[in-house]
């Protein structure tokens, strides 16, 4: 758990090229149409679109499936419900928009590097200033998440050692309150470093 | 170093109660580390409940937590950095899911009620005295950590499949006997660091003076 990435698959397409802002006001105005078409031939168009656009992106077929995969029962679910109750055309429509709106948002994921999306999002977030968070804390913010998940994950497998070692494996309690107080110590000692390194101001 | 640096906004430091213009450094440490906690408690193999039989995503429980134990603000804001992070494609949620499409999904309302689930769990449990008991941190995770967050995760879910309301409901229903597991033991756990670690509910004193 030390190397974190994401699912960006590199490439030289023109999707990757588009800049990360672009992409994802792209991605909002077409999240709204798919809600606007009501039709399944409409919306198949829309399909045969987003397989379009996954075939120009050039990051392959599976790279799009593991987009897609995490809803795939709901799909399912979704699809079987809405069949009984308003009818096949309802289903496929109301399927589809949901399977096409996540591989849309899929391929943004796919085709953007994770700093540069981070990079945006932090532009995007630049009113949080006006909460106590200038650009630079939340950045400091960001980056200090990431760092901190390893940490964590190694606290966690050591609470759980020590649990082993007194017999009490099956009890959450004994495995949470631990993690929590280690975490909160780690933090209070983490602030203490920052405030060291002169990061009050 | 000079007097009237030190003056202004200074005694504010502990309370959560007041607004202030900038998240102190204690606080920065604080949101990044529940943050990640609430990413770790989505690992495969981080957490298992009954050995490795019964997988479980423990992240409501790490939400309701975080709300808690860093209050309403804070406890929202390390919410908002997971879900930022998560935004910008690290694979930080359970399963190792991560990118847009979880916000363009069918559960994407659930994770955005996360942040109003997390401020509210922080403002019910802090609404009390200095250390919220048993029973007032029972009613801050069954409100904010299953009452907010199906307020919100239903009806985005039900808008964006164009299933009723109620179809919807008991669809998410399945996952309630676990979140209310998860709602008492995240009480049962935070009354329990408060008493072990007295210096959780706030910023300790010594950071107020201890600056620079």
């Amino acid at each position: 758990m030390t190397g974190l990435t994401g699912a960006y698959v590199p490439g030289r397409s023109p999707l990757h090229r588009l800049g990360a802002g672009v992409k994802l006001l792209a991605l909002a105005l077409s999240c709204t149409a798919l809600v606007l078409l009501s039709s399944p031939v409409a919306l198949g168009g829309a399909a045969a679109v987003v397989v379009l656009l996954y075939a120009v992106s050039g990051v392959g077929w599976a790279a799009g499936w593991a987009q897609v995969r995490p809803v795939r029962w709901f799909a399912v679910a979704l699809f079987a419900v809405q069949a009984l109750s308003a009818g096949p055309p309802v289903a496929v429509t109301s399927t589809l928009r949901m399977v096409l709106a996540v591989a849309l948002a899929g391929l943004v994921t796919l085709t953007t590097r994770t700093a540069a999306m981070m990079a945006c999002l932090e532009r995007c977030l630049a009113p949080a200033r006006f909460v106590g968070l200038d650009p630079f804390r939340l950045s400091l913010l960001l980056s200090l998440t990431v760092r901190s998940v390893p940490v964590v994950s190694g606290l966690a497998t050591r609470v759980r050692e020590a649990q082993r070692a007194r017999g009490v494996e099956w009890s959450m309690r004994a495995f949470a309150v631990p993690l929590l107080i280690s975490v909160l110590r780690h933090a209070d000692t983490l602030g203490e470093a920052l405030r060291t390194r002169g990061l009050d101001d | 170093m000079t007097h009237d640096e030190q003056v202004p906004s200074r005694p504010q430091e502990s309370g959560d109660h007041q607004p202030r213009r900038r998240l102190a450094t204690g606080d920065l440490a604080r949101i990044s580390v529940f943050a990640a906690l609430i990413a770790v408690l989505g690992l495969p193999g981080g957490i298992s409940v009954l050995g490795n039989t019964v997988p479980i995503t423990l992240q409501t429980f790490g939400v309701m937590l975080a709300g808690a134990v860093l209050g309403a603000r804070r406890g929202a804001l390390a919410v908002a950095v997971l879900l930022v992070l998560v935004a910008a494609g690290l694979p930080l949620l359970a399963g190792g899911r991560g990118g847009l499409g979880v916000f363009t999904g069918p559960s994407a309302g659930f994770l955005i009620g996360w942040l109003p689930g997390a401020a509210v769990v922080g403002w019910i449990a802090g609404s009390g005295g200095r250390t919220p008991g048993f029973a007032r941190l029972l009613v801050a995770c069954l409100a904010g950590g299953i009452g907010v967050i199906y307020l919100l995760g239903v009806p985005v879910q039900a808008a964006l499949t164009g299933l009723p309301l109620v179809k919807a409901g008991a669809l998410s229903s399945v996952f309630l006997p676990g979140d209310l597991a998860k709602a008492v033991l995240a009480s049962v756990v935070a009354s329990g660091v408060f008493r072990a670690y007295p210096a959780a509910g706030g910023e300790q004193p010594v950071a107020a003076k201890g600056r620079r």
